[in-house]
């Protein structure tokens, strides 16, 4: 499986985006994975623990994965539906020429970071 | 103090960055390029020397190998007499685009109409890495089994053709080729499946006729 490197990845972004904010401590990530991609929520969450300890700027935080149900649109009658991994057919008119248009997501939503005092007061 | 940042950035942007830069250069360079998905030993390397034979007449070709550590593939094929570039991913169960940007670059792209990768052995994590290809084929060997589009479903979704090789084996395993065509179709409607066997050669005519058209159009 290759969600350590995914997550590695994820932790390069966000460090660097947290750094650039002037944050000192990284407090949560959140991610949109589409189910057909082939990404597992749980080893995500293993991922992101292992690399979060013993570093002090990830020490403690949490990880948010939103899930993307996959969804198509008919390319026949232009209607669009939800369906599962393993049915990508029309159920309007039962055409098999359809796009996927959701659910082959792999992004970083947002981070909360932790700014220090002194640039509250700024 | 707490403070959301938004970011909406891909998690995988560095490789689909490398991955269309490739996509371009090997479109001025005419050159068609095929990933290679499929478990290992269901016959990758037979059927990349099977299609090298069909096609080596029209087409120069050259093979990029990827494993996790040998270069036994990468020998075979150079026996065969075409160029092949050897990338061991030192134990990473799928190829990214930065890997192949440095085996292209010992390659000379101007020269070339066709790019095989042989993908590391594994269902399930090259089906999410673009490497910058025209197309994603895999290869399912008979026997493996016909339910495999229902434990893999991934990559059968992202390939644009499926291959069933071992055709040859169908009367020792009970393998059920209906059952099979219908859960592809249902995964990937307009997907064609082409049964080969690629050590005796049956089947690969209509395989590499497909291919060839591909190329020929990459290279208008
Ligand atoms: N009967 C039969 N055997 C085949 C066929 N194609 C490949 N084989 C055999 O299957 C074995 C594996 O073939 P390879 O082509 O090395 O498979 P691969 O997917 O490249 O294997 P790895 O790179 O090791 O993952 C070899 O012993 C081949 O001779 C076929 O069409 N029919
Ligand atoms: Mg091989
Ligand atoms: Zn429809």
């Amino acid at each position: 499986m290759h969600e350590l490197g995914i997550m590695t990845g994820v932790m390069d972004s966000a460090r660097t985006a947290a750094e650039g904010a002037g944050a000192q401590r990284l407090l949560g990530v959140t991610l949109s994975v589409g189910e057909m991609t082939e990404a597992i929520e749980d080893a995500l969450q293993f991922a992101f623990e292992a690399l979060c300890e013993g570093d002090p700027f990830f020490e403690g935080a949490t990880l948010t994965v939103n899930m993307i149900a996959p969804k198509s649109r008919c390319l026949e009658c232009g209607c669009e539906f939800a369906h599962d991994r393993f049915h990508m057919f029309c159920p309007a008119c039962d055409s098999f020429a359809t796009q996927l248009i959701a659910g082959r997501e792999l992004q970083i939503d947002s981070i909360e970071v932790d700014l220090p005092d002194d640039e509250e007061q700024r | 103090m707490a403070k959301h940042i938004d970011m909406k950035q891909p998690i995988l942007d560095k490789n689909d960055a490398i991955a269309s830069e490739l996509r371009a250069r090997f479109a001025e360079a005419g050159v068609f390029v095929l990933d290679l998905l499929a478990s290992p030993g269901s016959g990758k390397t037979s059927t990349i020397l099977a299609t090298i034979d069909a096609l080596r007449d029209e087409f120069n070709i050259a093979v990029i190998e990827g494993d996790i550590a040998s270069s036994v593939d990468a020998e075979k094929i150079k026996a065969q007499g075409t160029a092949a570039v050897q990338i061991n991913t030192g134990g990473a169960c799928h190829l990214e685009s930065a890997m192949i940007r440095r085996a292209v670059d010992v390659l000379d792209l101007d020269r070339l109409d066709l790019i095989i990768i042989e993908n590391v052995g594994n269902l399930v994590c090259p089906t999410d890495f673009d490497l910058g290809e025209n197309a994603k084929v895999m290869i399912l060997s008979v026997p493996e089994g016909h339910d495999k589009p229902l434990k893999y479903p991934g990559v059968f979704q992202v390939s644009d053709a499926v291959i069933l090789n071992k055709a040859d084996t169908m009367p020792v395993f009970d393998f059920d080729e209906e059952e099979f065509v219908s859960s592809v179709k249902q995964l990937n409607p307009r997907v064609p499946i082409f049964k080969i066997s690629a050590t005796k050669g049956d089947g690969v005519d209509a395989w590499t006729a497909w291919l060839a058209d591909r190329i020929r159009a990459a290279q208008l």
